[in-house]
């Protein structure tokens, strides 16, 4: 409104136009720090974290209860005395079935099956991605449409044909079998990844690097892989959260001794006899969700560090 | 089957044809390349000028035909196998390498010796001046110095062919004034052959012994430079090439006094000095093309017919000066000295230099 009257100034007021022009607003526009937008978001925010937070807040100080003070029931309040007696007791002594090794034995097989796993599945889903982008050839579109359609099938559906075929190749109930299983359904999700990424390069350097004469290992090793980072990383903590929580594929492809940390974990918390031992329960569900956990804050950073280095055009 | 044709020609392309499916990008295209001649494929984007360079380089599979560099015919060699360097219009360095590593990045898959690969990049580095270069990584580099880069690792190859695609689209002005200069410097130097992917017509002429201007997958037009500006073998070409662009009249051939002249809207004006290719047969529907330095005003005026016309809009362009011209329905453009000034509205006597100008057929555009 007050611009509108000093441009209807007329003449006379002149200089008082003047001096307005002059001391009017300049610079940055000053932002208020407690404006109903930022309250609005902060406390959303605040909220959804609050919510997420609190179970794991339970967890953890039910974990560092002893088992007279659980039976008290207040399960929000802090431990009066800490103790780490579950949590060793989970690792190393608890009861599932026969064995009664604690969580340690379904860790180590864990990592049996997670490594291999993501190791394989990520190096053959990079290399099929970058020659689905870069060495087109006849069909390669039908090829990656059908590879596309099995992300889309539930594994429910596959789970009978792959037990008999894995039981006439024998390698049923190994972790061999189960590495397997998660390399292959890791592989359209990945490829898609893979392709997507590799394609968004530009084409310009890969025809720069036939013309140098590199072969499509040395394009693939030399060129495309140091450019890749973040979507190598990308694809782990898919991998690994994935395959690491899984527990479908885990109870149908191993046999108790070979059984991975999640099913050993439902064991021990489902049991029936006994006492139920919250505190223990608790400090197994924190360590087998230790690793995945571990995976976010550690490749979290190196994602973004990843990104902001793609960024810079090079 | 050896065409004796093909001797002396550097690079020579034989009844190429490529197309996508259904799209068919080039048909049947013949082009010989002498050896140490800069040529320019010359086009608007979606011409083919650089699936045409891509095909020469081993990068795409042409469809039909042959393609020979040396006399030797590599229609079915590998990029690497053919004696050939490419530079490219995003400069397509490899990110996490440096300079140095970019250089000699080939060399070390082609399996060369250390001494002899840091004896090329030396000499590379000095003739393009990267020398302080070498260690950094392209992202720490400028444009032009990526560029630079860029032809140095074609350098490096010691090949018979440049191939650069678009090199200088990427830069600004100012730099790609300077590095045009250098690339034809570079051309006197080496005196490889080098053909040279471009939409920017002042490169074109400033840089070539020879265009080919594309449209469609077709070349329109092979000739040096001054021929393609002074005589375009269709509108085509006339239009594309200059700028400010040729000025167009349509109209048709007439005849008075027993003197051929292109009549439009009722005006006539001589053809005296016109080169036809063929007879002006009276009545035939022509386009008359006219570039706007062929066009003289008031005392510029010599022995050519003089018609009046309008002032409608100066545009002053500093060395020269754009003037607009009404006449006979028609707005002509003309270039003259920048000093001189005229009033919007103004009078002019205005005449076309026929020497120079051009005469298409209405039809078939096809120069007269």
């Amino acid at each position: 409104m007050a611009n509108v009257s000093t441009l209807n100034a007329t003449g006379a007021s002149m200089d008082a136009v003047k001096t307005e022009l002059a001391s009017g607003p300049r610079g940055k526009r000053p932002k208020r720090v407690m404006s109903g937008r930022n309250i609005m978001i902060y406390g959303i925010l605040g909220l959804a974290a609050l919510y997420y937070l609190l179970p794991l807040y339970v967890m953890v100080v039910t974990s560092l209860k002893g088992m007279p003070e659980v039976r008290l029931g207040n399960i929000f309040s802090p431990p009066m005395e800490i103790t780490f007696e579950p949590w060793v007791k989970a690792w190393s002594q608890a009861c599932t079935g026969l064995n009664c090794d604690g969580l340690s034995r379904g860790f180590w097989n864990s990592v049996r099956i997670l490594v291999p796993s993501v190791v394989v599945s990520i190096a053959v889903a990079s290399v099929s991605g970058y020659a689905l982008a870069n060495w087109r050839f006849k069909g390669s579109e039908l090829f990656f449409a059908v590879l596309i359609v099995g992300a889309f099938i539930p594994y429910q559906v596959m789970i009978y044909p792959i037990v008999i075929i894995l039981r006439e190749i024998g390698i049923y109930g190994s972790l061999t079998g189960l590495v397997i299983v998660h390399t292959i359904f890791g592989m359209p999700i990945l490829t898609l990844l893979f392709r997507n990424y590799f394609a968004g390069l530009p084409e310009e350097l890969f025809k720069a690097a036939r013309i140098d004469g590199a072969g499509f290992w040395q394009i693939y090793g030399r060129i495309m892989l140091p450019m890749s980072l973040p979507i190598f990383v990308v694809a782990i903590i898919i991998q690994v959260t994935g395959i690491w929580n899984d527990f479908l594929f885990g109870v149908v492809f191993t046999r108790p001794d070979t059984y991975p940390m999640t099913i050993q974990l439902n064991n021990i918390v489902n049991s029936v006899q006994g006492v139920k031992e919250y505190n223990v329960n608790m400090a197994a569900t924190l360590l087998t969700g230790a690793v995945p956990l571990f995976v976010y804050f550690v490749s979290g950073r190196l994602f973004v560090r990843g990104i902001a280095a793609g960024a810079v055009k090079g | 089957m050896t065409d004796l044709s093909n001797l002396s020609n550097s690079v020579s392309i034989r009844d190429l044809s490529l197309s996508f499916g259904a799209v068919t990008v080039l048909e049947n295209l013949n082009l010989d390349i002498k050896d140490g001649e800069f040529l320019v494929l010359l086009g608007s984007s979606g011409c083919g000028k650089s699936t045409l360079l891509n095909c020469i380089a081993g990068l795409l599979e042409p469809t039909e035909g042959q393609i020979f560099i040396k006399d030797r015919n590599v229609t079915w060699e590998e990029p690497k196998d053919r004696g050939i360097g490419m530079v490219f219009q995003s400069y397509a360095l490899y990110p996490q390498m440096t300079v140095e590593k970019n250089l000699s990045f080939g060399l070390q898959v082609a399996g060369l010796p250390k001494d002899e690969i840091a004896k090329r990049i030396a000499r590379a580095s000095n003739i393009l001046q990267i020398e302080p270069l070498l260690k950094r990584k392209p992202a720490a580099l400028s444009g032009g110095q990526r560029q630079r880069v860029a032809i140095g690792r074609a350098l490096v190859r010691d090949v018979d062919v440049f191939l650069f695609d678009e090199p200088l689209s990427n830069l600004d002005a100012k730099l790609r004034s300077e590095l045009r200069v250098e690339i034809k410097r570079l051309h006197q130097s080496l005196k490889n052959t080098m053909i040279y992917v471009t939409h920017d017509q002042i490169e074109a002429l400033t840089l070539a012994d020879r265009i080919a201007i594309m449209k469609s997958g077709v070349i329109q037009q092979l000739d040096d430079p001054i021929t393609i500006y002074n005589r375009p073998r269709n509108k085509f070409v006339a239009g594309f090439i200059g700028s400010p662009s040729m000025n167009f009249l349509t109209g048709e051939l007439a005849e008075e006094g027993g003197r051929p002249v292109f009549r439009t809207n009722g005006v006539s004006f001589s053809l005296d000095g016109y080169e036809a290719s063929e007879a002006l047969s009276p009545g035939r529907k022509v386009v008359l093309g006219v570039r706007p330095e062929h066009i003289k005003v008031d005392g510029d005026l010599g022995s050519e017919e003089a018609h009046d016309a309008i002032v409608d809009i100066e545009e002053p362009m500093g060395a020269d000066n754009l003037i607009w011209l009404k006449l006979a329905g028609h707005t002509i453009s003309v270039r003259i000295g920048g000093a001189r000034r005229y009033a919007v509205g103004s009078k002019v006597r205005l005449g076309f230099d026929m020497t120079m100008a051009s005469l298409f057929d209405a039809q078939t555009e096809e120069r007269i």
